[in-house]
């Protein structure tokens, strides 16, 4: 089982060691971690995106609810979040593969970041499926790096935040 | 220079150091312990004109364990300052200490100048980095404006909710610049609550569950060792018969003396107590971890209980054992309401169940064999003599397990030991710091051979301070719970834990000018801990004790509640 869980803290140097040394040091199964301003500059919001039984993810969010940092705490359920998340993805061809790479992208809906002769990056920004889908199609052919943020997610329900 | 020839400051704070010396002053920090060193030298210089008294400890460590066992036994804050590098690293195992057993610390490092944070400069370590896993909180104060609110958050927070130790990071610059105080009062953390008020239908879930069981039992912990709880806690077990097993660090909380009284459940409890846990319908966990070394495997837990759990930390409720009635808030709290709820009603079949194994399985002292004293005797002794009018320090080792088991302890914060962590070498720096902490209660130290010599350079402490603490060594030559368990365990390989040398610390008492006695006979023994106990000032006792005493019941680790190791009557001493 995943879940998405959105925090809200306290802006300060070190807030992320603090995430992420917990995560690590009580040996938790992070899929994803994001980070990121909100519309108050005091306040940060991090996104993660953490697999276990039921009995893990509740330890989990219990443990980071403890954190001094965190103002507030939300495991949103899938079908009550809005995600998305973005992927910088760099394919190498050989120059005949180009029309066909070419059109994929376009089928794919990806953006050309930039474009040589053999080799192109393209972004995309969706769900986490529509990503997966992405990486998926290109991986025919060389993929040569990739960036992805991790989820970041809001509730559907605009009453909560 | 002398005492006479400070000057006590009467001024506005000019600086950093003098805004944390003005802060102690202003929030009633009257003591504290500490090392100096370079990257703290302002803050000396500050505390020099200071009202709060310093001692200084022989050894980092040493001071964050005194500044622990002052805590432990106050219930106040406990304040530890250290510099920059090694003397940050030193404070580690005494903040883990504390940060495992909930204890209110605030740890104030010196670190190098701010423009050179980061530049592997001399005497820099990332105290920071190093300390977030075993602080409630920590900081790094990168700008002077900062200081006073930090200052007072951490104050705020080691001492609220969980306790817990601080630590607050003050390069060199940052204690020399310029500051003044913002005289703001107040502190609030967003989504940090003080005092958490437990939820109303989970208290009447709790008081319902209490009245309707016939074989209940509360497993107390070191969070209830606050202000109140205790009188909450004998109404409630006294009315209804309820029997009360209490860990390491809530011992004294409920009274050793009682019948309802159970002492240490788990590892090295009572087979009564372990008995009753595992008979119960009903056990209330009361400001507890449900640690290891008590619930042993998981799944054998009461079986036939359901578990409630009041914890002010909800991160505690449901960690290792399945909760079926849990309460998160402040204990406190929830045992006034609850002693409001519940109607008293008697359980004689209960208290006779609790006696019938209570008087069939004893802790029994042995007897002594080949005239050699058994460790449990001094422990009993010491006890006896001191009457729970003493605060019992311990380290950690069979002599600590021996202490929970043979010392009474009535009230709280009476006997102080290294739970969580079990750190050897916890005692002697926690006996200072307790016998600082103005209960004016004698205080005294039940230790190893193997404990005692992690910390023994606070002899100098205790000499220089004039500390009266009462120092008892269980001498048995060996590292004695390690020892066991290669006998038990491990075919009797006693691999690296038996002292082929120790020192005669007796003698070496006396070498840092405190009077020190050996014991090697039992017959002597009642009048040697008397003695120790009635001559003023410190003073050591070395008691030579029967090396090959396991301690016992036991039960291996990870094993149920009734898996007890049956030992062989008389192990070979290890040689």
């Amino acid at each position: 089982m995943k879940k998405i869980i959105s925090l809200l803290v306290r802006n300060r140097p070190g807030v992320l060691s603090h995430v992420a040394g917990l995560v690590t040091r009580r040996a938790y199964n992070v899929e994803s971690i994001a980070a990121g301003p909100t519309e108050n500059r005091d306040i940060t919001r991090i996104t993660l995106v953490v697999a276990g039984d039921e009995k893990v993810l509740d330890q989990v969010i219990k443990q980071l609810r403890k954190l001094i940092d965190v103002i507030k705490i939300d495991a949103i359920p899938h079908e009550n979040a809005m995600t998305g998340e973005l992927a910088l993805i760099t394919v190498s061809f050989t120059p005949e593969k180009k029309t066909e790479i070419m059109s994929l992208i376009g089928l794919l809906g990806l953006t050309v970041k930039s474009i040589e002769k053999d080799r192109a990056t393209v972004m995309i920004a969706g769900s986490a499926q529509s990503v997966d889908t992405a990486i998926n199609g290109l991986a025919p052919f060389h993929i040569r790096a990739m960036a992805r943020t991790g989820l970041v997610a809001l509730p559907l329900d605009r009453d909560n935040f | 220079m002398t005492k006479e020839t400070k000057k006590k400051r009467g001024r506005a704070p000019a600086n950093g150091a003098e805004l944390i010396v003005d802060f102690f002053e202003r929030n009633g920090v009257d003591l504290v312990f500490g090392y100096p060193g370079g990257a703290v030298i302002p803050l000396y210089d500050a505390l020099h004109d200071g009202n709060a008294k310093h001692v200084l400890a022989r050894h980092e460590q040493g001071a964050a364990h005194a500044a622990d066992g002052f805590a432990r036994a106050s219930g106040r804050t406990g304040v530890v300052i250290a510099t920059s590098g090694p003397g940050a690293t030193n404070l580690v195992t005494g903040l883990a200490n504390a940060h495992m057993d909930s204890v209110p610390l605030v740890a104030i490092t010196g670190q190098v100048n701010t423009s050179s944070l980061g530049t592997d400069g001399f005497q820099e370590a990332d105290i920071y980095g190093i300390s977030i896993p075993i602080t409630k909180y920590n900081y790094l104060v990168k700008n002077p404006a900062d200081l006073e609110d930090v200052l007072a958050e951490a104050f705020f927070l080691a001492g609220t909710g969980r306790p817990g130790p601080v630590l607050i990071d003050v390069p060199r610059d940052i204690q020399t610049a310029p500051a003044k105080s913002n005289g703001k009062k107040t502190v609030s953390i967003p989504g940090y609550d003080p005092r958490p008020v437990p939820d109303d239908g989970e208290v009447e879930a709790l008081a319902g569950a209490i009245s309707r069981s016939r074989r209940p039992v509360f497993y107390v912990g070191g969070g209830a060792s606050g202000e109140g709880v205790s009188e909450t806690l004998l109404k409630l077990a006294e009315d209804s018969d309820i029997a009360v097993v209490s860990t390491l660090q809530a011992k004294g909380v409920f009274p050793d003396d009682r019948e309802l009284s159970l002492g240490l459940p788990g590892m090295h409890g009572a087979k009564y107590a372990n008995l009753a846990i595992n008979e119960s319908d009903l056990i209330i966990g009361l400001g507890v971890r449900f640690d290891d070394r008590v619930v042993g495997d998981v799944r054998g837990f009461a079986p036939l209980a359901r578990v409630a759990h009041v914890d002010v930390d909800p991160a505690e409720i449901g960690k290792r054992v399945s909760v079926d009635i849990p309460v998160a808030g402040d204990l406190k709290l929830v045992l006034d309401r609850l002693a409001k709820t519940i109607k008293p009603s008697k359980k004689p079949a209960w208290r006779e169940r609790l006696a019938r194994l209570k008087s069939e399985h004893p802790l029994i002292v042995p007897e002594s064999r080949g005239n050699l004293i058994k460790p449990q005797a001094a422990i009993r002794a010491l006890s006896e003599a001191t009457g729970g009018e003493a605060i019992i320090v311990t380290d950690v080792g069979q002599h600590q397990m021996w202490a929970a088991q043979f010392v009474t302890s009535t009230k709280p914060r009476r006997f102080l030991s290294s739970g969580g962590l079990g750190t050897m070498g916890f005692g002697l720096p926690a006996s200072v710091g307790a016998a600082l902490s103005g209960t004016g209660l004698p205080v005294a130290l039940v230790s190893g051979d193997g404990s005692f010599q992690m910390t023994l350079q606070e002899l100098a402490t205790v000499r220089q301070y004039d500390i009266p603490v009462k120092i008892l060594i269980i001498d048995n030559g060996c590292l004695g719970m390690v020892r066991q368990w290669q006998e038990f365990f491990f075919d009797k390989r006693y691999s690296q834990t038996v002292f082929e040398y120790n020192p005669d610390f007796s003698a070496l008492a006396k070498v840092y000018g405190i009077p020190g006695k050996r014991v090697e006979n039992p017959a002597d023994l009642t009048d040697s801990v008397r003695e120790l106990l009635e001559t003023p000032g410190p003073g050591l006792l070395d008691v030579v004790c029967d090396g090959g005493e396991n301690v016992l019941p036991m039960i291996p680790a990870g094993k149920g509640q009734t898996d007890f190791y049956e030992a062989e009557e008389n192990p070979p001493r290890p040689s």
